[in-house]
């Protein structure tokens, strides 16, 4: 390293920076597909302002670590960020095998989520807190198939991250790998939806009691820290999206700048693509959640038997 | 070639799960129609460019049966017999399509270290389509209780048996294949009949209740 890694630096600013504007994309898309004019593109910034502003009220059932969940479910968000590649740029943060640690970073976020919910005392929270962790120890393994697909497809030596693997996949290697990429692609978006408690996996403006997921589990947070849940819940499409967006990606660009615009301009493609689902489809039954879950395992899993029976003959 | 070859073998493969995951019993016909579709084609996609008389004559009666008559026979017994979703299968259905992916798994396993064939790479994913085809349709004949989601379950096995004999049809006769499809149709014919008669019989095709003999 002897330049400073600006693009990858853009990058990770972008991402802070813009995340709530996508989570207003898919409102508009949203609103659009119902007839309405729907909240402008910059709602969210507006909604975390007024939040930021003020005062929170804690419960004497809670503890410190009731406080301590949003900040930490934001910080881990903000570090997966930094660890992933926009579209085709190189990501800020590299080393062997930081697919898995941002697989887990994205997990302990959810996990100190899940504790304050439980903190609140709350048996509502609970039972929020108990879908929560249910749905994504399902959706876990089809993540981590996905991934160990795609660096199997890729052309790398040893353990190599997920950035590289992903800039090196383009051009005739891209074009080889597309049954696989298109079975790593459904299997992934899948999990985005369930991540992020979209339909149909959670409604995420519903607030009625037998279906709420997220929702339920942050309904005691106030003030600043119900900015912080919305911010992560923002960045954390945001991160999401760019695993699959370096997935699906076919072209490298050489010029500075023109990787990230792509990117960026992919991940707006997503959200628009998550507005299409949410208007057309209704969320699933409770029940038929962890099928839909297991259908993005089977497909991942799919996926990386063929990628590794393509790699082994 | 090789993209084409996993390209098939994802949609057979990925039509064979689908059936294991649903209970609507019209939408697993579709699907097993839509895998037979895309068999009918499979000799003609083997050999591109090249052409000749005999695979044509394969490809249209595996496309015509598999695609068009079979699915076509199915529906019709199950308007006679009023049955639209197979209703407790042995293995539920986010069960059976994990065993899938698993015989998916065992099948690639098998036809790359056991099976005594000299295959090319291509043929080798057919392979494992094959046989992945083959033991999810033994799946869905043990795992169902409806009658007619075991001739489901026939038809796909035999899916199976035909990608196999289409993969190695320069060392297998072309006649032995027509001579399946034939014997295929005429078992589902039977099948179908016999389904009916089931039905009319005991008012149900419940096969579950069909195990103990009245003496």
């Amino acid at each position: 390293m002897n330049h400073f890694p600006i693009e990858a630096f853009f990058a990770v600013l972008a991402g802070m920076a813009l995340a709530p504007l996508n989570l207003g994309v898919i409102n508009k898309v949203k609103a659009f597909f119902a007839g309405r004019k729907g909240p402008p593109l910059t709602q969210l910034y507006s909604d975390l302002a007024k939040l930021a502003g003020k005062g929170a009220v804690y419960s004497r059932t809670t503890t410190w670590i009731f406080r301590f969940g949003p900040a930490m479910s934001l910080a881990t968000t903000v570090l997966a960020l930094a660890m992933l590649p926009l579209g085709k740029t190189s990501a800020l943060v590299a080393f062997p095998g930081d697919f898995v640690v941002v697989a887990y970073l994205l997990g302990l976020g959810r996990f100190f989520v899940i504790l304050a919910a439980l903190d609140t005392g709350s048996s509502f929270e609970g039972m929020g807190a108990s879908r929560e962790a249910k749905f994504s120890a399902i959706a876990e393994p089809a993540l981590l198939l996905s991934l160990l697909a795609v660096l199997t497809v890729a052309p790398h030596e040893g353990l190599t991250p997920i950035s590289a693997a992903s800039s090196a996949l383009f051009g005739a290697a891209w074009l080889a790998a597309v049954p696989v990429l298109c079975l790593v692609a459904v299997a992934l978006f899948i999990v985005l939806l369930a991540e992020n408690s979209r339909i149909p996996v959670d409604d995420p403006n519903t607030h009625l009691e037998l279906t709420m997921i997220h929702e339920v589990m942050v309904l005691d947070h106030g003030g600043p820290d119900f900015a912080l849940i919305q911010y992560g819940a923002a960045l954390k499409l945001w991160v999401t999206s760019c695993v699959l967006v370096a997935v699906l990606i076919p072209w490298s660009f050489s010029l500075t700048g023109a990787n990230a615009l792509v990117g960026m301009i992919g991940i707006s493609a997503l959200a628009v693509a998550v507005g299409l689902v949410e208007s057309s489809m209704a969320r699933l039954r409770l029940t038929n959640v962890s099928q839909l879950l297991t259908a993005a395992i089977v497909l991942a899993g799919l996926a990386a038997l063929l990628a590794l029976s393509g790699a082994l003959s | 070639m090789n993209v084409v070859a996993e390209f098939v073998l994802v949609v057979l493969v990925l039509t064979d799960l689908a059936v294991l995951a649903t209970s609507r019993l019209t939408t697993c016909v579709r699907l097993v129609a839509v895998q037979g579709a895309v068999l009918g084609l499979l000799p003609l996609v083997l050999r591109w460019p090249t052409f000749d008389l005999p695979i044509g004559t394969l490809a249209v009666s595996a496309l015509a049966l598999k695609g068009i008559v079979f699915p076509w026979l199915l529906l019709r017994t199950m308007r006679l017999v009023e049955i639209r979703r197979e209703a407790e299968p042995y293995i539920g259905y986010t069960l059976s399509m994990v065993v899938g992916v698993l015989l998916v798994a065992v099948s690639a396993y098998l036809s790359t270290q056991w099976l005594p064939v000299s295959a090319g790479n291509a043929e080798r994913f057919f392979l494992v389509g094959a046989l992945a085809m083959i033991l999810t349709g033994m799946l869905v004949v043990v795992s169902r209780r409806k009658a007619i989601s075991q001739v489901l379950g026939f038809l796909m096995l035999e899916n199976g048996v035909y990608a196999f004999g289409v993969v190695f049809l320069r060392e297998t006769s072309l006649l032995v294949e027509l001579a399946i499809l034939l014997d295929v149709f005429v078992a589902v014919l039977v099948m179908g009949v016999a389904v009916h008669r089931i039905q009319r019989g005991f008012e149900h095709i419940d096969v579950d209740q069909l195990s103990a003999l009245k003496g």
